[in-house]
């Protein structure tokens, strides 16, 4: 047995052990490679910190538990540029397993970065149906947010002060492990001309590419990598920033198996002829 | 220092019972998974409930019931008649579309299951003419018109509005099944085939990276919020 059929043999157990390493030593060590930021997340801070102070933002936390480690650390470090520039920000899920995720950060945003109440931030729990939500927002947001999560009556929240419909929200965001932000994007935006921000993870950036690309979203985060470079912008690194040493050995290793797995399957095959 | 939560211990043994199926199947990592069954089905229920069912249905239609009912026992009390059309109205605006919906549980009769039609009907008809304009313009025409009326500001940008152009073109090609893929028309779809496999190929890097990503989190969880080594 030369080397080449060894290496096609390798046992799965084995494989399954180099990538683990390489995903977990990483994370014991304190340091950090270099991490450019893309367009359609500079573009996403860009808008951002262009609202003027006060405008209002729906944040739509539309994922589960089971995407955490992509889609949560977007969401705080989004909500944390939006209660630095001191934006009204509505929070929600459209997402039945989404309402404990997005409860967290509404409350991140009271205790660490220091938002108010229902002045600055509000939260307004999971809604069905999202087509029916997002064209209700269209029409008049009174109807749909009858009351907060917490059953405060809509007229007793001063962060509704004023806003009727997409023509007084500045923004809406979806961060998603599923096809919500299409929703958002194909009924706020196509319908209502609402400016749309996708969140996204790596599974779904590229079909939502072409969109970005003919304005359809503001600007998309892409999985981990795109969540890391937003924190990056806000200057609040988190876990997305201590994963990409690790997503960058774990990807480097796993193209040196797929190269050599190639080289040993050529090298096989000319030796069976 | 190792943590002393609880909540957290459970859920360090519920995530390392489900890595032990790396080794092989066991009995840990099946306990692990049908409690996550049983666990999600019973969350989403009681999400279902208190979120869509009681906030929805229920509770409007109680409150609209009880101000009608009362507004014709003590109808001086409400200023007369004047409330209470509009708050029948309402009443019988949640109260139609609950009626509709239970239809969808005659199916578990065989005798009247055919009027499982008029629910499916009725969404049927209002998805598709809620969806029909936005989707379309949304999915096709903004798309349409951006591939071929791209806005571009310097060389770069035309040289990607010329190869996504000559993407789409050619990917069109290959699903053209009318005619059979000989000549020009083979060439393109050769071409097009290229495209498709370059598509492929970002979306299967995105997910590898995703699926490392949920490996990360749990892999930080297990080392920071668990035995918390960093």
């Amino acid at each position: 047995m030369n080397i080449w059929d060894r290496l096609a043999k390798i046992p799965r157990s084995f494989i399954f052990l180099i990538i683990g390493l390489s995903v977990f030593l990483p994370l014991l060590f304190k340091f950090t490679l270099p991490l450019n930021i893309l367009k359609p997340v500079q573009e996403v801070y860009d808008f951002i910190e262009n609202l003027p102070e006060g405008s209002s933002v729906i944040l739509s936390c539309d994922y589960s538990p089971d995407v955490l480690p992509e889609t949560h650390p977007m969401a705080i470090a989004l909500a944390r540029h939006m209660a630095r520039k001191k934006l009204r920000v509505y929070i929600l899920t459209l997402h039945p397993a989404g309402t404990g995720l997005a409860l967290d950060v509404y409350n991140r945003m009271i205790k660490e970065m220091g938002a108010r109440e229902r002045k600055d931030v509000v939260f307004l729990g999971y809604f069905p149906s999202s087509t029916a939500t997002i064209l209700g927002i269209g029409e008049n947001i009174r109807n749909v947010f009858k009351a907060d999560y917490f059953g405060v009556p809509f007229d007793s929240i001063p962060a509704f002060e004023g806003v009727k419909n997409y023509n007084e929200i500045r923004l809406a965001i979806s961060i998603s492990g599923a096809a919500l932000p299409e929703v958002w994007m194909t009924y706020a935006n196509g319908r209502y001309g609402a400016n749309v921000v996708a969140g996204v993870t790596a599974v779904m950036a590229a079909q939502l590419y072409p969109y970005y690309r003919s304005k359809q979203f503001i600007g998309i985060l892409g999985g981990m990598r795109g969540a890391a470079e937003y924190e990056k912008l806000v200057n609040a690194q988190n876990l997305a920033t201590k994963g990409m040493n690790s997503i960058s050995l774990a990807n480097f290793v796993m193209i040196l198996f797929v190269i050599l797995g190639n080289i040993a399957y050529f090298m096989q095959r000319r030796k069976r002829r | 220092m190792i943590t002393t939560d609880l909540w957290i211990w459970l859920s360090a043994f519920l995530t390392l019972a489900i890595f032990s199926f790396l080794y092989k199947d066991n009995p840990l990592y099946r306990f692990a998974e049908h409690l996550f069954v049983g666990i999600s089905a019973g969350y989403y229920g009681a999400i279902y409930w208190h979120n869509a069912i009681y906030r929805f249905i229920i509770n409007p239609l109680t409150e609209n019931f009880s101000t009608f009912y009362y507004k014709i026992v003590w109808p001086e009390l409400f200023e007369g008649k004047v409330y209470l059309i509009p708050a029948f109205f309402s009443f019988l605006m949640y109260l139609i579309p609950l009626l509709l919906g239970l239809l969808f549980f005659t199916l578990i009769i065989p005798k009247y299951s055919w009027l499982i039609r008029y629910p499916i009907a009725f969404l049927m008809g209002v998805g598709a003419g809620l969806a029909l304009y936005p989707s379309f313009k949304a999915r096709i025409l903004d798309q349409v018109k951006d591939t071929f009326l791209p806005q571009f500001s310097n060389s770069l940008h035309f040289l990607n509005a010329i190869i996504i152009f000559i993407g789409t073109f050619t990917v069109l090609s290959y699903f053209f099944f009318s005619k059979e893929h000989k000549g020009p028309l083979k060439v393109l779809s050769r071409i097009g085939i290229v495209f498709i496999m370059i598509g492929f190929g970002a979306a299967f890097g995105y997910t590898v990276m995703a699926r490392i990503s949920l490996l990360i989190g749990r892999f930080y969880f297990l080392i920071h919020d668990w035995i918390h080594i960093i």
